[in-house]
């Protein structure tokens, strides 16, 4: 098999955040800031990313902006060539940040929404206040005519709130709107009884996404990415595993998704002490489920394996045990019915508290 | 709304959108938010001609001749490609 290149590389500069969001796609185990890599440390990676082949960084955390630092890698990315998106909740950043990324290069930012009022969102984002900076900082960013996406990551207490939702997409100034149901891994795992959807819920974003597409041609563009326990088949997980993004951790280890850590038995390399190359061809982490090759029945003969290469694997250890089954929510997977009964159960609506991303557990 | 582009159209590459040379896998990417397209010969050759003062039928005109096709032919091709572009917010226009 010949082994791409990477696109897309999501810089993960640090756990810290204000934010405690009951699906933080961060470990559940948080780095603390002794551990981050310097801003030399990160500028070395992100020339080895761009030498190797990427072309989209992603700029994100934790909040990035925790980092005092982040004009400065915005500007040692944007002088190797890379796309800057920088991934945010907004919290951390002024005016006067705004200005300094302005002049590093940066060219995209990528808000995040955790409820479209401050009661709703300050209580999912367990943030007190975190909806009136945000909603300030939107502004700004509206003002320097930032080229914007909010991503708004719903669930089942904010789903039926979608309509208001793209419409402050729209006063936002925002390009694009992503539309990212929850997905149950790390944190979200952990709140899945609370947060995932009904299928009335997520029939009906379906709908009000597909006629505001059609309604907002030219204003405003749509990614939506359904609640997959609900679909038929998996998503290929990050293109493909290995064959598309990488991901590096605040101390330098590279992952196969930002997921990976929490699959037991693979060893991960760090930028301290492999070059970023070596790490993505040879390393023993991307090589483990990458391809065809590797694939259990049904999906070794299914005609789509080169769609979907089996799924999510992260997905197939949180359900079924095995990181190397089919992903459970496939319809031919055996285990499936593992996903029908999560449904049946944890689609009631407990009224049981978030379990809130902390660095304490 | 309806997105095709008007003959006076003049589009344009907005900001966060770009074209960049691949140095590894060799050819020009269209750079986007969250998103790097390959372009192909064709893709290249219109996007090269987007400059936000050519007019759409200029584009088409300036195509039509350098590769000695029909203007209509050519039209119709540009038309598709900018259209899906601009759905996408990565192409602009100023009428």
């Amino acid at each position: 098999m010949t082994v791409p290149p990477p696109i897309a590389m999501l810089a993960e500069l640090t756990h810290r955040c204000p934010l405690a969001c009951p699906y933080c796609s961060n470990p559940q185990n948080l780095l603390g800031r002794e551990a981050e890599m310097t801003t030399a440390e990160w500028a070395d990676a992100f020339r080895q990313a761009a030498a190797l082949g990427v072309l989209q960084l992603h700029l994100s955390g934790g909040e990035p902006a925790a980092r005092p630092d982040l004009a400065e890698l915005t500007a040692a990315a944007h002088a190797c060539g890379l796309y800057t998106n920088l991934i945010t909740s907004g919290i951390g950043l002024t005016p006067r940040r705004l200005d300094a990324l302005q002049a590093a290069g940066l060219d995209h930012i990528q808000l995040s929404l955790q409820g479209n009022s401050a009661g709703l969102a300050d209580w999912i984002s367990g943030y007190k206040g975190g909806f009136d900076r945000k909603m300030k900082i939107a502004a700004e960013i509206k003002a320097r005519e930032f080229p914007l996406t909010l991503n708004a990551v719903m669930h089942r207490h904010n789903l039926d709130d979608l309509e208001r939702t793209i419409e402050m997409a729209v006063e936002m100034g925002a390009r694009r709107l992503e539309v990212a149901c929850v997905q149950f891994h790390g944190w979200a795992s952990r709140n899945r009884a609370q947060l995932l959807p009904t299928r009335a819920q997520t029939e009906a974003a379906k709908r009000i996404v597909a006629e505001a597409e059609q309604r907002l041609r030219g204003v405003l563009a749509f990614d939506f990415v359904p609640p997959d326990y609900y679909a038929d088949y998996p998503k290929a997980c990050m293109g493909g595993w290995g064959m598309a993004g990488l991901n590096i951790a605040p101390d330098g280890t590279v992952l196969p998704c930002h997921a990976a850590q929490t699959i037991p038995h693979l060893n991960f390399d760090n930028v301290h002490s492999k070059p970023l190359a070596a790490i993505w061809y040879e390393g023993a982490a991307f090589n483990a489920f990458r391809g065809t090759d590797w694939l259990p029945q049904p999906c070794r003969s299914c005609d789509r394996r080169e769609t979907d290469f089996g799924g999510c694997r992260c997905q197939a250890l949180a359900l079924t045990g095995d990181a190397g089954a089919t992903d459970p929510v496939c319809r031919k997977s055996p285990r499936h019915q593992t996903v029908v009964e999560l449904l049946e159960t944890g689609g009631s609506n407990t009224e049981t508290a978030f379990f809130y991303r902390s660095a304490a557990c | 709304m309806t997105l095709a582009l008007a003959p006076t159209d003049r589009p344009f590459l907005p900001r966060g959108v770009r074209l960049a040379a691949d140095k590894v896998r060799g050819g020009t990417v269209l750079l986007c938010p969250e998103k790097a397209i390959a372009l192909d010969a064709i893709g290249e050759a219109i996007l090269s001609r987007v400059d936000g003062s050519t007019s759409f039928g200029d584009i088409v005109a300036g195509l039509a001749s350098a590769y000695d096709a029909p203007a209509e032919q050519i039209a119709g091709d540009v038309q598709r490609f900018l259209t899906g572009l601009r759905a996408r917010m990565y192409l602009a226009v100023r009428p």
